[in-house]
């Protein structure tokens, strides 16, 4: 307590706070850039290690193989869909049954807030068909899942395929202690909420669909799995879920170790491992691997079916074949023998999976960075904001003292003046605060409501007709008359806008933080870009550099970045026509993934983000 | 929600009365010369005086956790209407009335025991009884206001016995609150201590918890003898910190009195960061219990964390009231602007 109550410190570190405020602020964020670069560099990202004792070694002797009977399943499920239109239900229930697993299917419809350009219609049907392998001598009160999307065309006919062999191999086995639910969900994302949701009996989303048949207990993990190739060069994993929530690194450490006992080259982000760490190629590499990461945690959506089994604290990833122009190519066998290797480790486990970390960024597949080693990044981010706030406040509270000082002087009269004028209440920040919390619910609300009247009235369809609309109010918001505050006595004043910015300070420092708990890259993606600018925006000075600087770091424009930089990392690079379309598919999946899974990126962009920064823009438009 | 709004009403008739009790006595002290010459900015004002049992009441009402608790349907709400009863019954200065809602209070939870000091301290200013150990109206009076208190909570108790049939209860409320069995996580800082701790030491360690609570009213009755009402408030506060389940409701009926202390914001140090800290763990506490128990990212660690910087706000700001009416009271009798024997400026400095 000694700094803060002994009075001499206080002095000396507000006149600090004072004095020294930008270029304390300057180097906050570059340390918080430098610290969150830094993190790519492999000597500070420790190797990953298998934490769960039940999952210790790898001494299991694989013996699937079963690959050709793979492709011919695969085969006969490419024509049987073909000649279905979808999945085709009869033929795969037949074939489960036949080989031993107990079949249910489960009929699901959606009915979506707007048909977007994939759907293009309104009413989504589906059927998800699963088959449960019972344990022979377990209890079935824990299960594992294997489940394989139903996609259209060519796409995952493989990975069906290879379910089907699995199942009749481990139908022999007697090792089991946990029952096995082997999926094929069809529409991707919204079957597997279907599903998830009758399983355990919710209703988190407005889905419809019949009731769970059969069950198996709770779902200790999950694997989802997709093959489109006959032979693959490669294995990836994907390990983000909805709102950026991860599963346990665990079962990533798992599905690395076993594609290195299979001698499978196992990837993530699409990017191989490289063996030097030392040299900046590397370095780049480790970057890159680690931004497009952190990109898509922060876009909050599921990279992969395995993204809504999180929720449910179920722990689950997404391994996908590919099939590049490499040289050396693995065929199903071992494709197999690693699943199933995969899945005799996770039947060993005694409890859920949470001895491992579940907040970790990785810029390769052997490491990782935790929780503890990424948030002080975030942490200096914030500081700069806490900085500005408390200089803002120091400044307020010198404005108060001065007419009190003018009273002892006995000048009274003037000191009443002066304290009349200098002091508008907070009255006057009411109005900017409504308009712009309303112009963010505006945002929120009207774009899926009014796409019917929009659509009557414009040739467009209808989720060009919300995409489009959305776009229209956040550049309205812009436009708005924020001057009413003109209208109030006592303002246009010094005060008025330090009190706002003040508060708008404090209100984008509580809401980043906030989001950086729950979703760490958006968190950091939005205080990278946002932060500097708003310390450093105010009505004096260059005001149309403050504006273009504004404008930039607007939560759209990083959208349309955050594309652009993605894009580049993938090594696929697009011109900027192709962003905007991007761009505009973007906005209508995040609405989507908003109404259709939950997630809350849309909600909190809209309602509380750009809200500050329409404050920001009215501190910078205030005389 | 109608207990809310009773709550509001006593606690308007209550400072109301209270102003008046303080600006008399302020007069008073102006004419026996016992302030210094120099503090005419610290003297308090009826014109800004007037509208604060509006705030108080306000203070209240529009309190977010007070809003919280209504919607939560928490009995918090008839605590609080109680105590505030207890404070209108104290300050208009009717023993009777204030000893029976205090053995209420105290029926209900056990702690405002705590405040039979400051409402004794209060009723014998307001006989004009000196607290000398040696008075013997000072016993007097104790003894007949004990009395009212002891025989009040006798008869409610007893009265519940007859309703109930069974001495059953008296396990069930006063057991509980004082053994915390039930370790559910709350915003208070028992759960995690408990959880954590081995069975042998637990008998121990819930004694230390539970005297921490009680022990703070003999140190404040010492010192704040001058200043019952100050010392209720920082004794509501201290209640509603340490007690083995607090809720917001609680912090809610502490924070209404704020606005009577107004006068001393010249002299909070460090009411910016304290607020900031309070509305942001305020805020992370529902984010980290869905991160802890919906989502089975986080664990009770991170939740605890912000249970101790929350309380830990909570003690920085009452501690800091505190200090900020010691140095008001110092500076009236001693003069606002302090000078060393040399004539240089001095400042005042908390050891």
């Amino acid at each position: 307590m000694g700094l803060l109550s002994d009075p001499y410190r206080r002095r000396a570190l507000s006149r600090l706070v004072l004095r020294l405020n930008t270029p304390l602020c300057l180097l906050s964020y570059a340390a918080g850039l430098g610290w969150f670069l830094a993190l790519a560099f492999p000597p500070v990202a420790p190797r990953t290690y298998m934490s769960e004792n039940a999952m210790g070694s790898t001494m299991v002797e694989e013996q699937f193989a079963y690959g050709e009977r793979a492709l011919s399943y695969a085969r006969e499920f490419a024509g049987h869909k073909k000649k279905a239109g979808g999945l085709p239900v009869a033929w795969l229930e037949k074939t489960m049954w036949n080989l031993g697993l107990e079949v249910y299917k489960q009929p699901f419809s959606r009915t979506l807030p707007f048909p977007d350009e994939t759907r293009e219609r309104y009413m989504v049907k589906g059927t998800n068909v699963y088959g449960i392998l019972r344990a022979p001598r377990a209890a079935s009160t824990e299960s594992l899942v294997l489940s394989v999307p139903c996609s259209e065309g060519q796409h995952n006919n493989q990975a069906v395929g290879l379910m089907l062999a699995l199942a009749s191999y481990f139908r022999g086995q007697i090792y089991w202690a946990k029952d096995i639910i082997f999926l094929v969900n069809e529409h991707d994302l919204l079957g597997m909420e279907a599903w998830l949701e009758a399983y355990h009996d919710v209703n988190i989303t407005e889905m419809q669909s019949s009731g769970m048949l059969g069950r198996a207990g709770a779902i200790q993990a999950a694997v989802s799995l997709e093959l489109s190739s006959d032979v693959v060069t490669s294995f990836d994993v994907a390990v983000e879920g909805l709102n950026g929530q991860l599963p346990n690194l665990d079962l990533v450490n798992l599905f690395h170790a076993f594609c290195q006992k299979n001698g499978l080259l196992c990837t993530i982000q699409g990017k191989l491992q490289r063996s030097d760490w030392d040299t900046l190629p590397a370095y780049a590499h480790s970057l890159q691997t680690l931004l497009l990461m952190v990109l898509k945690q922060g876009s909050g959506r599921p990279q992969g079916d395995h993204g809504l089994f999180l929720r449910y604290h179920i722990e689950a990833i997404t391994v996908r074949g590919i099939n590049s122009f490499r040289q050396y190519k693995y065929d199903m066998s071992t494709v197999g023998k690693t699943l199933e290797g995969m899945f005799r480790k996770l039947n060993n486990l005694l409890e859920r999976l949470h001895q491992s970390y579940f907040f970790y960024l990785l810029p390769s597949l052997s490491r990782f960075v935790s929780i503890g080693v990424y948030m002080p990044a975030f942490g200096f981010l914030i500081l700069i904001l806490v900085l500005k706030a408390l200089d803002l406040w120091m400044k307020l509270s010198k404005c108060d003292a001065s007419p009190v000082e003018r009273l002892w002087d006995g000048d009274q009269a003037a000191a009443h003046g002066a304290a009349e004028e200098s002091r508008p209440g907070l009255l006057t920040l009411v109005p900017p605060l409504l308009i712009c919390h309303a112009t963010g619910l505006t945002l929120y609300f009207l774009p899926v409501l009014g796409q019917h009247v929009a659509t009557q009235h414009f040739p467009v369809s209808e989720s060009e007709a919300v995409v489009l609309t959305v776009i229209a109010i956040y550049v309205a918001g812009l436009a708005l008359p924020h001057n009413t505050h003109r209208v109030l006595t006592g303002s246009g004043s010094d005060r008025g806008w330090m009190t706002l910015k003040l508060l708008a300070l404090l209100y984008l420092a509580m809401q980043l933080g906030c989001v950086a708990l729950v979703n760490f890259s958006l968190g950091f993606l939005l205080a990278a870009t946002m932060v500097p600018v708003a310390a450093a925006v105010q009505p004096t000075g260059p005001k149309y550099l403050y504006a273009v600087l504004l404008v930039l770091v607007t939560p759209a424009v990083t959208l349309l970045l955050g594309i652009f930089l993605y894009q580049e990392l993938i090594e696929y690079p697009v011109s900027v026509l192709e962003c905007w379309q991007l761009f505009l598919q973007a906005v209508a999946e995040g609405l989507l993934d908003h109404y259709l899974y939950g997630s809350i990126v849309f909600p909190f962009v809209a309602i509380f983000v750009y809200p500050c920064w329409l404050l920001l823009w009215n501190v910078l438009f205030w005389k | 929600m109608i207990t809310d709004v009773l709550t509001a009403i006593a606690l308007y008739l209550a400072i109301q009365d209270f102003n008046k009790v303080v600006f008399k006595k302020q007069k008073l002290l102006i004419e026996l010369d016992k302030y210094a010459p120099d503090v005419a900015e610290l003297i308090r004002t009826p014109m800004e005086m007037h509208y604060i049992p509006l705030k108080v009441a306000l203070f209240y009402l529009l309190n977010p956790y007070t809003v919280m608790s209504c919607v939560a349907k928490s009995t918090c709400t008839i605590n609080n209407t109680v105590i505030a009863f207890f404070i209108l019954a104290t300050i208009k200065g009717s023993a009777f009335l204030s000893a029976v809602f205090l053995a209420l209070a105290t029926y209900q939870s056990l702690y405002p025991l705590t405040l039979f000091a400051p409402a004794l301290l209060y009723l014998l200013q307001r006989q004009f009884i000196p607290v000398k150990l040696k008075s013997k109206s000072f016993w007097l009076y104790t003894m007949q206001y004990a009395a009212l208190y002891l025989c009040s909570l006798v008869v409610i108790i007893c009265l519940s016995f007859f309703l109930l049939n069974s001495w059953d209860f008296i396990p069930s409320v006063y057991g509980f609150i004082l053994s915390v069995p039930d370790l559910t996580p709350n915003i208070g800082l028992f759960w995690y201590f408990f959880a954590e701790m081995f069975e042998h030491f637990s008998l121990f360690f819930v004694c230390v918890f539970q005297i921490n609570v009680f022990f703070y009213t003999i140190p404040l009755a010492v010192k704040l003898k001058e200043h019952p009402v100050f010392f209720m408030f920082i004794q509501i506060a201290i209640i509603s910190i340490f007690k083995s389940y607090p809720t917001v409701g609680d912090i809610a009926l502490y924070m209404a009195f704020l606005p009577v202390w107004s006068h001393l914001y010249r002299f909070l140090r460090n009411i910016f960061i304290l607020s900031c800290v309070l509305i942001v763990c305020s805020l992370l506490f529902p984010v980290l219990w869905h991160l802890w128990i919906y989502a089975g990212s986080a664990n009770s660690n991170f939740y605890y964390a912000i249970t101790l910087t929350f309380n830990i706000g909570q003690i920085l700001l009452i501690s800091d009231y505190f200090y900020a009416f010691l140095r008001r009271e110092y500076y009236l009798t001693h003069g606002l602007y302090l000078t060393r024997q040399d004539g240089t400026e001095a400042m005042l400095v908390l050891k």
